[in-house]
């Protein structure tokens, strides 16, 4: 047995290391889905598919979820994800809800937002939750549907080492701490973080804008009457000349985040005692627990394709961008979203191949629009120019006193999910007087529904008829559609019909609309069935 | 559309009032001045294609001026 080096602590042991019959084969066996990293990303598509029969093996090379939290904000978007996948109420029933954002400049408070979120939907703007707890829950929930039958299969301290990938599969040569075995895909979805061997195995680049600012996590533990809301600092006291952010996690967890620069003694800022000082200078003189620190540099960089023949690569390996606004986790639930009925659909029959293009399509849009509003908060962070330095200065000297600078205040742009317009699966729009928010292309807004909500109800490709009757279950061209009749009131009707008296939506697996008419005519929504399953791609 | 044509009614009043307003300040009070001055009239426009144009236009006499900027 080989010495099994880790890179970095874990929080949870969640798939210890068993040896698995594919390692005694002679020749490598092939599994239609691979999944190599088991971070968010690759947890929730491995579950998303399974849930939908297909075959899939994560491969992760440690045996459970690493230590220190990363991300703590997780957006309404992916709670709905989470919902549909299972285990969304656990993660708001653990998480922490916040609605208010402090802004401060020096010892003043400047401004106050609100989320103010919008009544009636299922799940808040936001919650705070370490993101250890947050992949434990997926975890969890993998268990609960591999006892129900789903194929999923994860395997801990297994190692990618190489990727050879062919015309129709991809061929992997995997480490284990019994040894090298090799396994076959039909599809390989690299989700092994922002360092990607698999990217970098491939010679495939990864541009973007290195940010020359130095951050430093402090995660504490301490007993505090704060109200839970985001605190974000210009230019404080404790921290002059640079920004520094305070905000509530469960158990009584307090994420600081301290800007420090870019030429600093790392060392010296990582000193346990020179922390404390920090911490000390921003909460005053309290009790408290360490419970991690990082100092994390960022960049902001994409891929030029996030497809590359049988090779797709989702979350973090595809995209990276900086923290503000929470859009690396929170994006990354979006890629899985969009990926996980695309290959279910291109494995089980109803769709082309073409469909997988698709998903790059999509998601290179949504990464790009999330690098570009995270880049905008960086620039407003982090001045790289005297001039940069001069306008937010101006914007903070005006924010006090008067309301039209306060929405040019970019503390972060928070997550919100991408609408895909332009994309080959919009089908048509034909219904006039309709709110935009609901075009083809975009995410279904959530509303009331009997005791519920209407998203617990688009769960599979849907048709959804408003005040106009659809048939409860059609097949066409091989694609089963669910049918709802809707009454055309309250909130549904505010959210969907606009003007219009009555319509039909066609809902995509992943809840984003396809296409949407007035009235129900079996030739054209056959048609935009057709562009939906990627055979007009 | 951005107005290029002459549009202040006494040009000669607004550029007096614009030296008082900079009366007495250094070149750091100054700048912030007018980049505080920029957001408001910015916000007054309202409209992006206006304000690119305006500063298209204020960027292209930096470029004139000096070839070397690219
Ligand atoms: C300080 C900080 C704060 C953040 N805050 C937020 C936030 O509030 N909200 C938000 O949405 N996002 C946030 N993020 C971003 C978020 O943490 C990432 O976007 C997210 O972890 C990406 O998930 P992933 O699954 O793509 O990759 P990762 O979480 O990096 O997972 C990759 C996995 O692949 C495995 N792996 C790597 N190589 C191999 C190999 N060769 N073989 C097998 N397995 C391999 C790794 O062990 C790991 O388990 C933050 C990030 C930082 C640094």
């Amino acid at each position: 047995m080989n010495a099994w080096a880790s890179r970095y602590t874990r929080a949870f042991a969640l798939y210890p290391y068993t040896r698995h019959a594919d390692q005694d084969r002679d020749a490598p066996v092939r599994h239609p889905v691979v999944i190599v990293g088991g971070g968010p990303i690759g947890m929730a598509l491995a579950l998303d598919l399974g849930q939908r029969g297909v075959g899939v093996v994560v491969l992760d090379d440690h045996d459970g979820v690493g230590q220190g939290s990363r991300a703590i904000c997780f957006a309404k978007r992916t709670l709905e994800i989470c919902d549909r996948l299972g285990p969304g109420q656990r993660m708001v029933d653990k998480g922490e809800q916040w609605n208010l954002g402090r802004v401060f400049r020096g010892e003043d408070e400047i401004y106050t937002f609100n989320l103010l979120p919008e009544d009636g939907h299922r799940r808040p703007a936001f919650i705070n939750l370490q993101q250890p707890y947050f992949e434990k829950f997926l975890v969890d929930a993998i268990r609960e549907a591999q006892e129900a039958g789903a194929p999923i299969d994860i395997r801990g301290c297994n190692r990618v080492v190489a990727c050879d990938p062919k015309d129709d599969h991809v061929a992997l040569e995997v480490d284990t701490p019994d040894g090298p075995y090799r396994v076959e895909a039909d599809w390989l979805v690299a989700c092994d973080g922002a360092n990607s061997p698999i990217r970098d195995g491939m010679g495939l680049g990864f541009d973007g804008r290195v940010f020359e600012d130095n951050f430093l996590i402090a995660d504490i533990r301490m007993q505090a009457p704060f109200p839970t809301e985001r605190r974000f600092w210009f230019d404080p006291p404790f921290n002059p000349g640079q920004t520094a952010l305070m905000h509530k996690q469960p158990d009584d967890v307090w994420r600081l985040d301290f800007q420090l620069g870019w030429d600093i003694d790392r060392q010296a800022e990582l000193d346990e005692d020179r922390i404390r000082e920090r911490v000390r200078g921003m909460i005053g003189d309290r009790a408290f627990d360490m419970v991690w620190t990082s100092i994390y540099t960022f960049r902001c960089c994409t891929m030029d394709r996030y497809v590359h023949g049988r090779v797709i690569f989702a979350g973090d390996s595809a995209h990276q961008v900086s923290p503000f606004g929470a859009r690396g986790a929170n994006g990354g639930m979006q890629d899985a979203d969009n990926l996980g009925w695309k290959l279910a659909a291109v494995l089980q029959g109803p769709a082309p191949e073409a469909l997988i293009e698709s998903y790059h399509v999509e998601r290179k849009h949504a990464g790009l629009e999330n690098i570009r509003n995270s880049s905008r908060t960086a620039d407003f962070l982090t001045p790289r120019s005297p001039a940069h330095a001069l306008f937010r200065d101006a914007v903070l000297d005006l924010v006090e006193d008067h309301a039209f600078a306060r929405p040019m205040v970019n503390s972060g742009r928070l997550s919100a999910p991408a609408s895909y317009d332009g994309s080959p699966l919009n089908g048509a729009d034909d219904l006039p007087g309709a709110p935009a928010r609901s075009r083809p292309g975009s995410p279904c807004p959530d509303a009331p529904l009997g005791d519920g909500f209407l998203l617990d109800h688009l769960t599979e490709a849907c048709l959804l008829g408003i005040g106009a009757p659809v048939p409860e279950a059609v097949t066409i061209d091989g694609v089963t559609l669910k049918g709802l009749t809707l009454p055309a009131d309250g909130l549904i009707a505010e959210r969907y019909l606009g003007s219009a008296a009555r319509s039909i939506y066609l809902i995509r697996p992943d809840q984003h609309v396809a296409a949407r008419w007035e009235a129900f005519d079996p030739g054209p929504v056959a048609l935009a069935v057709g562009q939906m399953m990627g055979r007009a791609c | 559309m951005l107005n290029t044509d002459p549009n202040l009614a006494v040009p000669d009043d607004f550029y007096a009032a614009l030296l008082r307003a900079h009366e007495g300040l250094d070149a750091d009070e100054t700048h912030a001045l007018n980049a505080r001055l920029i957001l408001i009239l910015a916000n007054h426009i309202g409209d992006l294609a206006t304000l690119e144009e305006a500063l298209a236009l204020a960027r292209g006499k930096v470029v004139e001026g000096d070839a070397t900027t690219s």
